[in-house]
C-alpha cells in the first residue's frame, strides 16, 4: 500500500454541464474527493443528483455534448486532461467500470468468455488461447460454477447475477487499481445483490483494487464502504468515514436518507418515511441551499445563502449545512 | 457464495467430471442446428439449389442453342423436342428459360451482394458517428430515391450497351438505400445500449466498437432485406427488359421471356407461365432461406425451441 496521503485518486474541482436549448444543466458542481488504494468509496444519491455523470466523466465515457472543467489526477495523470488513445489505454486497464444493468452490458451474439477474453487482449500481448485460459481463471473468481463450460455460453444463457459476475470478471481481468461500480446490483433482486457484493469484496480481497461504489441503496453501502460521500443536485452534501454519516450525520438531507430506509422492527402501522418534494431543477439553480425547500430544519439564512462544504471536527467529514454544527444528535432524530 | 472454499471445490468437481457433462457446441454447430429446424428455410435451400441445377445444367444438356431461330417451327407447345416449347421465331424456350435464369439469378446476386456492401457501409457509418456523416448519407439516400431508376438506366443502356452485369452494378448503385437506412437504424439502436458503453468502458475503439460489436447485430435484420432485394432486383430487371431499357434479347431473362410472351397470354399461357413461375420460385426460395438464416444466426432463438 501506499503511503498515508498518496492518494490514487484526487478529483478536484469537477464540473460537469451539459449544453441544451434552454442553457447550461450544471449536472456535476465543483466536486472534490479522493480514493485512496485500496478503499470503497460510496457515493450515495437520488437519480439526477449527478453520482453516475461523475463516475463517467472520470472515464470520459459522458455524451460529447457535455462541458468538463477540474482535474482528475489519477496515479499521477490528470484523467480529464488525455487524448482518447490514451484514455483508451486506461479504460478497462488501470481502471474498469461494472455497469448498472448487466442484461444490456453484455452482447448477445457473443458468448460470455470471447467478451472477457477481448477485455484481455485489449489491453495484453498474449495469445488468445492464454486469454481464453485467463476468462476460465476470471469466472472462476467470481464464482461462476463450471466455469469453462459457462464461457462457451452466450448472455441469454445466464442468469442475472451471473452475468453480473462475468460482467465483475470482466472489469477485473487487467488488475484494475480502480474499480467503478455504477449501481452494480440495482437490477437484480435481493438474494443476488448480496451474493454479487460479497463477489466484489471478494475480487477487491484478490486484486487490492478500490472500489468507487455508486448507488441509492444505503443499506449496500453500511456493509460494504469505509467511506461515504452524499451527493444531492449536483453538489456534494456530505462526506465522510462511514460512521460518522451513519451515527453522526451533520447534514438534514443525509439524515431523511437514513430516515428513509425501511426499519424491519418498527411498528406496522408506522409508515415509511419519504422524503417531501422533489430535487430542483439544475437549470438556473437558485442561490440559496438547493434542499432548503425539502428541508425540515430550514432557516432564514438557507434561502439567500448556498451554504459552504464545512469541515467538522477536523475529522475527515464535510458537510454542507449553515447548522451542521448546530444538528441535534442523530440519535435523538432517528429511531 | 460466503465461503470461497466451497467454490473452489465446486469448480474442483465440475473440471474433474468435464468428460460428463455435455461440452458447449460451437457457434457454427448450433446455427447449422437451427437452421435445419427450419423447415421453410430447407425447402427454400433444397428449391433454389434445385432451380440453380436446372438453369446450369439446361443448356448444357439441350441440343439448341439460346439464339438459335427456327421460322418452320414458331409457337411450338411443349413437345419430346422441345419440353417448354418455342417462341415467335421458334427458338427453344426450354433453352431460353434456363439461360435466362442464369442472367437474372446472376443479376441478383450481384445486386444483393454489392448493394449490401455498399448500403452497409454508407449506413452504418451514418448511423454510429451520427453528425455530418448522417446528414451527407441521409441526404444522398434521398437524392437517390427520388432519381427515377427506369430514365438513369436507359441513359446508362444507351451509353454503355445492356450487359447484365452493367445492369447489375446500376440496379445495386439504385437499391443500396434499403439497405443503408435498415443498417442506420438498427445501428443507432443499438449504439445507445449499454454493452456498447461497456465495451469502451473496456478500452475497445470505435472501429472495433463498429466491426465487432454492432455490426454482428445487425445481421440478423439486414438478412431479410438482403433476401427481398435479390426478389426486387429479378423483377426490376424483367420491368426494365419490358421497357426496352434491360438485358436486351437475343440475351434472355427470366423478365424479357415473360414480355416477350405477353402478346400470347391467351392462346399459348404457358410461355408466359413458365418463366414467371421460375420468377415466383426463386423470389419464394430465397426468402424462405432467410428467414431460416436469421433465426439461425440469432444465438437467442433456440435450436430445441420445438421439440
Amino acid at each position: 500500500m501506499n503511503a498515508p496521503g498518496a492518494a490514487l485518486l484526487e478529483v478536484d474541482g469537477l464540473n460537469v454541464g451539459f449544453k441544451t436549448s434552454d442553457g447550461l444543466v450544471r449536472a456535476v458542481t465543483d466536486v472534490s474527493f479522493r480514493i485512496d488504494p485500496g478503499e470503497v468509496l460510496a457515493v450515495v444519491g437520488e437519480s439526477g443528483s449527478g453520482k453516475s455523470v461523475t463516475a463517467l466523466a472520470l472515464m470520459k465515457l459522458h455524451p460529447r455534448s457535455a462541458v468538463i472543467s477540474g482535474t482528475a489526477m489519477f496515479d499521477g495523470v490528470d484523467l480529464l486532461a488525455l487524448g482518447d488513445a490514451d484514455m483508451r489505454a486506461v479504460r478497462g486497464n488501470s481502471i474498469a467500470m461494472v455497469f448498472q444493468d448487466p442484461m444490456t452490458a453484455l452482447n448477445p451474439v457473443f458468448t460470455v468468455g470471447f467478451q472477457i477474453s477481448e477485455a484481455v487482449l485489449a489491453h495484453n500481448d498474449v495469445t488468445k488461447k492464454a486469454a481464453w485460459a485467463r476468462t476460465v481463471e476470471l469466472l472462476d473468481l467470481v464464482g461462476v460454477p463450471e466455469p469453462r463450460q459457462r464461457a462457451s455460453q452466450y448472455p441469454h444463457e445466464f442468469s442475472g447475477g451471473m452475468r453480473q459476475r462475468a460482467m465483475i470478471a470482466m472489469a477485473i481481468s487487467n488488475d484494475p487499481k480502480l474499480l467503478i461500480a455504477d449501481e452494480p446490483t440495482t437490477a437484480l433482486d435481493v438474494t443476488v445483490q448480496a451474493q454479487v457484493m460479497e463477489v466484489l469484496r471478494e475480487v477487491r480481497k484478490e486484486t487490492g483494487a478500490a472500489m468507487m461504489l455508486i448507488t441509492h441503496d444505503l443499506g449496500l453501502v453500511a456493509g460494504a464502504a469505509d467511506r461515504v460521500q452524499v451527493m444531492y443536485a449536483s453538489r456534494l452534501f456530505e462526506a465522510g468515514a462511514i460512521d460518522d454519516i451513519f451515527y453522526d450525520s451533520r447534514n438534514p438531507y443525509t439524515r431523511a436518507l437514513l430516515g428513509s430506509i425501511p426499519q424491519v422492527d418498527s411498528e406496522r402501522t408506522e409508515r415509511l418515511l419519504a422524503i417531501p418534494g422533489n430535487p430542483p431543477s439544475l437549470l438556473n439553480p437558485s442561490p440559496g441551499c438547493p434542499f432548503m425547500p425539502r428541508c425540515s430544519e430550514r432557516v432564514e439564512r438557507c434561502t439567500e445563502e448556498l451554504p459552504t462544504l464545512l469541515e467538522i471536527r477536523g475529522r475527515e467529514h464535510r458537510s454542507r449545512c449553515h447548522l451542521a454544527q448546530e444538528l441535534a444528535p442523530i440519535s435523538e432524530v432517528l429511531p | 457464495m460466503t465461503d470461497s472454499s466451497t467454490t473452489k471445490l465446486e469448480v474442483d468437481i465440475a473440471i474433474a467430471t468435464e468428460g460428463l457433462t455435455a461440452e458447449p457446441k460451437s457457434f457454427g454447430k448450433l446455427a447449422r442446428e437451427r437452421f435445419f429446424k427450419h423447415k421453410l428455410a430447407i425447402a427454400g435451400f433444397i428449391g433454389l439449389v434445385l432451380i440453380a441445377s436446372i438453369f446450369v445444367l439446361g443448356p448444357w444438356l439441350s441440343p439448341w442453342a439460346f439464339d438459335e431461330p427456327n421460322v418452320l417451327n414458331r409457337r411450338a407447345g411443349p413437345s419430346r423436342d422441345h419440353p417448354f416449347g418455342t417462341d415467335t421465331i421458334g427458338r427453344d424456350l426450354f433453352v431460353r428459360t434456363t439461360m435466362g435464369g442464369r442472367y437474372s439469378l446472376t443479376i441478383g446476386a450481384l445486386v444483393a451482394v454489392l448493394a449490401t456492401l455498399i448500403g452497409t457501409l454508407l449506413g452504418s457509418a451514418a448511423g454510429f458517428f451520427g453528425k455530418w456523416i448522417d446528414t451527407v448519407v441521409s441526404q444522398l439516400v434521398n437524392l437517390v430515391l427520388v432519381v427515377p431508376a427506369i430514365i438513369v438506366l436507359s441513359v446508362v443502356a444507351l451509353r454503355f450497351g445492356a450487359q447484365p452485369v452493367g445492369i447489375a452494378v446500376v440496379l445495386a448503385l439504385l437499391l443500396w438505400t434499403r439497405i443503408a437506412r435498415v443498417v442506420r437504424g438498427v445501428v443507432m439502436q443499438f449504439r445507445e445500449q449499454e454493452f456498447v458503453m461497456a465495451a469502451r468502458a473496456a478500452g475497445a475503439g470505435s472501429g472495433r466498437i463498429l466491426f465487432r460489436h454492432i455490426l454482428p447485430n445487425v445481421f440478423g435484420a439486414v438478412i431479410v432485406e438482403i433476401t427481398l432485394l435479390i426478389g426486387l432486383a429479378i423483377v426490376l430487371e424483367s420491368t426494365l427488359s419490358f421497357l426496352g431499357v434491360g438485358v436486351k434479347p437475343p440475351t434472355p431473362t427470366l423478365g424479357n421471356l415473360v414480355f416477350q410472351a405477353k402478346g400470347d397470354i391467351n392462346s399459348d399461357p404457358i410461355r408466359v407461365l413458365l418463366p414467371g413461375m421460375f420468377i415466383v420460385a426463386i423470389v419464394l426460395c430465397v426468402n424462405f432461406l432467410g428467414d431460416g438464416l436469421r433465426d439461425a444466426i440469432d444465438p437467442r432463438s433456440r435450436a430445441d425451441e420445438k421439440e
